[in-house]
């Protein structure tokens, strides 16, 4: 039996990773590196093969071909028992069975770790839920069984610690309060996190990095800002945030700009925020990056006139606005409620406008 | 709380917090009857017969009530034989169904994937032909013609001339056999109620399969285990069917006792103070069975 628990450290590397069903391909020729010591996410939407991802790693699914590595050590066909791996799993599968103490203390107990009472109470002392050792899960609250899962997995120090939708039980607010949580213990630890969810916000706030999958493949990778300021494909530009995505036809694309034509109205861009090669695209911009004003008031660069308003929504922090562009199509537009929104009504006629420096181009899907 | 302001004149209506609190009350009715009528006075019938004693004229079947408590103590130093053997057949065959039974019921309930009802439907299956049936028909598979013994005599393990109905054997295995089900449904169900991420975590946690097993699965069937152990030892020790049918004279159990003693003798104090004595040695050892293995901590 080959231990590989202690030995196996570095980057995680999944080469050409695929896993097929039947006739149904979970996990399509994945290569992916997870850098030591980050906390990385795989976002997706449920069915794409994120969960599949996450247990070929841990070892309950077998690929179907690929492999994959911790530092220089092969564990694609070792036992889940035998991988420096831990999982916090979903519905937090703590044994009932046993107090928090006898919990957490699973792990070291079967590797035969000496001095158990110490890293236990270590671990709990660091999810401040010392004083709960002698109680049955059962007895715990949501967010506390939460966090005695986190403890669990990382008192046994894995080279990579799985958290899947680890946060999906609890309500919004300590939702939240366990973000915070998570991405300091993280921190506090230097344990890889890989975290598998479909909650955009959730990867946004906690993951240094995000891959984001779909259809058993990832789309794009990168940091949270990046993704959102910069999405490569519409299927990233609807996945995080909301995007506006309009028909439109390029004009010129020489030198630093490119100008595309949106029903007769002209509206530039970076070269550089051009993803598509082709002559129609799909112009993006995010709801909050547009003004909206009265018809016939000065505005920027690129802008769109002929809008009418069609719904307004106060959230609080921002007020939303659809507007129904004359060639049909429902723009959003989020204003900040910062005292400088416009007193505008639903049936006004509107123009939007943004910098151009916001605007993005992209293939159009298919 | 928008109806609770109802006032003290509106006695037409019906306070509905006061008939809700009766409805428990009302549904237990019936069978708090039952118990009372079939259970409860039966026993306190049986009770009063056991300290009686034979009435002067000798004639059979009447007695008076004497308040005689060594009744107790005689029946018991007479037959304390058979309740050694009753108690030790019982627990042959509780731990034999055991043996059997958890391992059937872990293939059922993780197993079987979709054959997990129709094998559920097989176990209960022995039940839709009588009690006496199936041990008679144990009479014909142990017998002298059965496949049993022509299997054993094929391969020389025991002699030409052995037998094995009419013995201690023979009685146990009958045991075994009708309160199999018993034991497999309760371990079933309570296996079939763990939740399978608690293994993948164990084995995520560094357990293997054994540890696995005994760390985990165990200790969260104890619940199942305990049901089962419980209705199949009780009914396995007042039984005399088995006995009666499977068995020989040596192999009396305390439940043919109190039969010969109730319906061929006539001797109902003794059988009185028998079934009494069966009754609290039961109850004792349950206690200290279920204290013992502290389950009532799991649920």
């Amino acid at each position: 039996m080959v231990d590989v628990t202690s030995s196996a450290v570095g980057d995680l590397q999944l080469r050409n990773l695929t896993k097929t069903f039947a006739d149904f391909v979970a996990v399509d020729d994945l290569t992916l590196t997870i850098p030591k010591g980050s906390f990385f996410a795989l976002l997706g939407p449920s069915g794409c093969g994120k969960t599949t991802t996450l247990r070929m790693i841990a070892g309950l699914e077998e690929p179907t071909s690929g492999s994959i590595h911790i530092g220089a050590t092969d564990i694609t066909y070792t036992k889940p028992y035998q991988r420096p791996v831990n999982t916090v799993f979903q519905n937090y599968a703590l044994f009932p069975h046993l107090t928090i103490f006898e919990n957490v203390a699973f792990g070291l107990r079967r590797r035969g770790i000496k001095d158990v009472e110490g890293a236990v109470t270590k671990t709990l002392a660091l999810v401040e839920l010392g004083h709960l050792k002698d109680r049955k899960p059962g007895q715990l609250s949501g967010g506390q069984q939460q966090r005695i899962a986190v403890a669990r997995a990382i008192v046994n120090r894995p080279a990579l610690l799985f958290l899947d939708e680890p946060l999906g039980a609890l309500d919004l607010k300590l939702r939240r309060q366990m973000q915070i949580e998570l991405k300091w213990i993280q921190t506090e630890v230097g344990i890889t996190f890989v975290h598998v969810t479909h909650d955009q916000e959730e990867a946004m706030t906690m993951a240094d990095t995000i891959a984001v999958m779909n259809k058993g493949r990832i789309e794009q990778m990168g940091s949270p800002v990046e993704l959102y300021e910069n999405p490569k494909t519409v299927f990233v530009a609807n996945f995080l945030g909301q995007s506006n995505l309009i028909e439109a036809a390029v004009q010129t694309n020489s030198g630093a700009e490119t100008s595309v034509d949106i029903h007769g109205s002209r509206i530039i861009l970076p070269s550089s925020r051009n993803k598509s090669s082709k002559s129609k695209v799909l112009v993006g911009i995010r709801p909050e990056k547009i003004n909206i004003q009265t018809a016939g008031s000065s505005v920027g660069k690129n802008s769109l006139s002929g809008g009418v308003v069609t719904d307004i929504s106060f959230v609080g922090v921002s007020t939303q606005y659809q507007v129904e562009m004359p060639w049909k199509q429902e723009i959003m537009v989020f204003e900040q409620n910062d005292g400088g929104a416009p007193n505008i009504r639903k049936g006004d006629q509107v123009t939007l406008s943004w910098e151009p420096h916001f605007t993005f181009a992209l293939d159009s899907e298919n | 709380m928008a109806i609770a302001h109802v006032s003290p004149g509106t006695s037409t209506h019906v306070n509905p917090e006061r008939s809700g609190r009766r409805i428990p009350y009302l549904l237990m009715l019936p069978g708090l009857l039952w118990l009372f009528i079939f259970f409860i006075y039966p026993l306190i019938n049986l009770a009063e017969t056991s300290t009686k004693t034979r009435a002067a004229s000798q004639e059979t079947g009447a007695f008076v009530q004497t308040y005689r408590f060594a009744n107790y103590l005689d029946a018991f130093i007479e037959y304390q034989d058979q309740f050694l053997r009753s108690f030790s057949y019982a627990l042959m065959a509780t731990l034999l169904a055991l043996a059997i039974s958890y391992p059937l019921a872990y293939a059922i309930a993780f197993k079987s994937g979709r054959y997990k009802n129709i094998l559920l439907i097989l176990v209960i299956a022995p039940f839709f032909t009588s009690f006496l049936l199936r041990t008679i028909a144990w009479k014909q598979i142990l017998g002298a013609e059965g496949p049993v013994v022509s299997v054993l005599r094929a391969l020389h393990l025991i002699g030409p001339d052995t037998t094995i109905t009419a013995s201690s054997f023979a009685v146990v295995m009958g045991l075994t056999y009708n309160f199999l089900p018993f034991m497999t449904l309760p371990i079933y169900a309570s296996l079939d109620r763990i939740d399978p991420r608690l293994m993948e975590a164990s084995g995520d946690l560094y357990a293997n399969g054994l540890t696995t097993f005994r760390k985990v699965t165990v200790p969260l069937s104890m619940p199942g285990v305990v049901a089962g152990t419980l209705l199949t030892f009780i009914p396995a020790a007042g039984d005399y069917i088995n006995a009666a049918i499977l068995g020989n004279p040596t192999t009396k159990m305390i439940g043919n006792v109190i039969d010969s003693r109730f319906f061929r003798i006539v001797d109902y104090p003794t059988a009185a103070a028998l079934s009494f004595t069966l009754m609290a040695a039961i109850l004792l050892l349950v206690i200290i069975y279920i204290r013992r293995s502290g389950t009532d901590e799991l649920v």
